[in-house]
């Protein structure tokens, strides 16, 4: 029943997605300013440099990391504090299912329904493939961080979602978090050893987003998303747990 | 199949609810009585376990709700006030889920589903998205996700919010449709919608039940006093002045009355609360401490005149219901 109840969470909130105006939103927004900032400071840098194959990617990588971020906290905060919102919840909370499948199931659908967006990017990087040279690699592993760093930003949102029932608290409180999360990079560049190497630890971009970018997949990067991701999906799964018995 | 032993629930320091026991039989039809704010949506909601109980226990068929939720969400259909429904969704598409989230299998909610919308009549509307219906529909699409999955225990918070009349009476009926297969609490502020539907009473206030059982058991309880209405048609000569004057035919009758042994109060026509019955009759009420009807009958008839009916007066619940909780009005 476990995986049966995620799943069956999963078709409604993936469906929801489908159905209302948001998510249609949400799509058209990022791939729009995308497409832009692709053309602006990927394929005509303002300064007149010109870009290697491998650099503009690296830079369009760069911006779908920031626009993917942005669309999985837009994305998020909907999942719990709108049932809460609208009463839904209690039909969840009075059904034979636990609270770390409701919230799998939510995550799962928002993290696809993300990636089909960050799909529907490809056009970029197939542009540099057929104009340029670089490798369906640097591609592919650019695209699975752009999945890990959705998917981390995905469970914050939901993290945030779970806490209250006003979808625009939701929203401070994952871009907050977000916000610092990405922030801690320039700071660890700022203050140096020791406290400067536990900030490059912590950050979601930076350190663990470069190697993405530029095609070179590190374990220790990947391994850090999905803890980040798991940690936020955990902390959420106690918030529902603490909310339900309120 | 209920079964609550000093359950109490706080929010932080103040107390929203018990410490509440009783007990529940199979196949009862139960209300919850109370005005807004006094415990019911609580005590319901830890029965359907959504909420956390203080203290006590709280079995529903045997299973605890902390120790074993899942085991009583499986045996229990909650309604709460404002129906759960995704407004995105046609009704048959989200009584399929309700089902499926229950722990039915898609067989099994589509073997279900036909005789759920014909008895929560709402077979027309099985095709409209729940955003796009009346509150009257939504509460009886509420109510079918709450039987779909054909549970032992159905609990109903406010089934007729919201609702207007017409709608009111057709939830009334459904209600009564669902008394063979389902144990049913119900919780209400509204006093007809829990007389006329259920089997036994539990008036709470300020947290706790403060009386139980049938509306006539209530009434026995709450007013020991026996009250009759007596219609007498009074004799033509009653004051035995050979006038007919009828007010002093009428002091006369109620001065028969108020002799016999028990009487505390007579209410002749002009005070209030006695009137005028049928052509020629007056009707008192008469307080006593006991049954008096056969007494305050040979009294009257020994003194001249006619009774043409006595009723123990009604008791409604609504007096029931002023006396338990001390105030008055607030209902509908």
């Amino acid at each position: 029943m476990a995986l049966a109840a995620t799943g069956i969470i999963f078709r409604r909130e993936f469906n929801a997605y489908l159905r209302s105006p948001m998510g249609y939103i949400v799509a058209a927004v990022v791939l729009l300013i995308d497409g832009i900032l692709f053309y602006v400071m990927a394929l005509n840098p303002p300064d007149g440099e010109l870009l290697l194959s491998g650099q503009a990617l690296g830079r369009f990588l760069y911006i779908a990391s920031g626009m993917t971020a942005i669309a999985a906290v837009a994305l998020s905060i909907r999942l719990v504090a709108e049932e809460r919102q609208t009463g839904t919840l209690l039909l969840l909370d009075t059904s034979p299912v636990r609270d770390w499948e409701i919230l799998l199931g939510k995550f799962l659908s928002a993290l696809a329904f993300l990636s089909l967006i960050t799909v529907a990017t490809l056009y970029m990087p197939m542009l540099i493939l057929v104009n340029g040279k670089i490798s369906v690699g640097h591609i592919l592993i650019g695209y699975l961080g752009l999945t890990l760093i959705g998917g981390t930003v995905l469970a914050i949102g939901l993290f945030a979602t779970a806490l209250t029932r006003h979808q625009l608290v939701a929203a401070a409180v994952a871009s907050l978090i977000t916000g610092t999360l990405f922030l801690l990079w320039p700071l660890a560049q700022m203050v140096g050893p020791p406290f400067g190497r536990f900030f490059a630890a912590l950050t979601i971009h930076g350190r663990h987003w470069v190697g993405f970018e530029v095609g070179t997949l590190h374990l220790r990067d990947v391994v850090y998303y999905l803890a980040m991701t798991y940690f936020f999906l955990f902390a959420a799964t106690k918030v529902m747990e603490a909310k339900r018995w309120e | 199949m209920v079964h609550l032993t000093d359950v109490t629930k706080f929010y932080g320091s103040k107390r929203a609810l018990g410490p509440v026991s009783f007990e529940i039989e199979k196949g009862n039809t139960v209300g919850f009585l109370g005005l807004n704010g006094v415990g019911k949506t609580t005590l319901l909601r830890i029965l359907a376990c959504g909420l956390r109980p203080s203290s006590g226990t709280a079995l529903v068929d045997g299973f605890d709700v902390l120790s074993n939720p899942h085991e009583v969400r499986k045996r229990v259909g909650y309604l709460p006030e404002l129906p759960p429904v995704y407004r995105d969704m046609t009704v048959t598409d989200y009584l399929t889920f309700a089902g499926r989230i229950k722990g039915m299998t898609a067989d099994e909610v589509a073997r279900r589903m036909p005789e759920v919308q014909e008895r929560t009549r709402i077979v027309e509307v099985r095709d409209v998205p729940t955003g796009h219906l009346s509150q009257g529909y939504r509460q009886r699409v509420g109510v079918a996700q709450a039987i779909i999955h054909e549970p032992e225990l159905l609990i109903l918070d406010e089934p007729t919010h919201d609702l207007d009349p017409v709608q009111i009476m057709e939830m009334r009926a459904m209600i009564r449709s669902l008394k063979d297969s389902h144990t049913i609490l119900i919780s209400s502020h509204i006093l007809p919608e829990i007389s006329r539907t259920c089997d036994r009473l539990l008036i709470l206030n300020d947290g706790e039940i403060v009386a139980s059982g049938t509306e006539e058991e209530l009434g026995e309880k709450l007013f020991a006093s026996r009250t009759l209405a007596v219609a007498v048609r009074l004799g033509a000569d009653a004051d035995g002045d050979g006038d007919g004057d009828r007010a002093a035919a009428v002091e006369a009758a109620r001065t028969a009355i108020a002799r016999v042994a028990g009487v505390t109060g007579v209410q002749i026509p002009d005070s209030p609360g006695a009137e005028a019955g049928e052509a020629g009759a007056v009707t008192f009420r008469v307080e006593g401490d006991s049954d008096l009807r056969a007494e305050v009958c040979r009294a009257l008839v020994e003194s001249g005149h006619d009774v043409v009916s006595l009723n123990r007066a009604e008791r409604g619940l609504e007096r029931v219901f002023v006396g338990l909780v001390g105030k008055g009005g607030t209902w509908h």
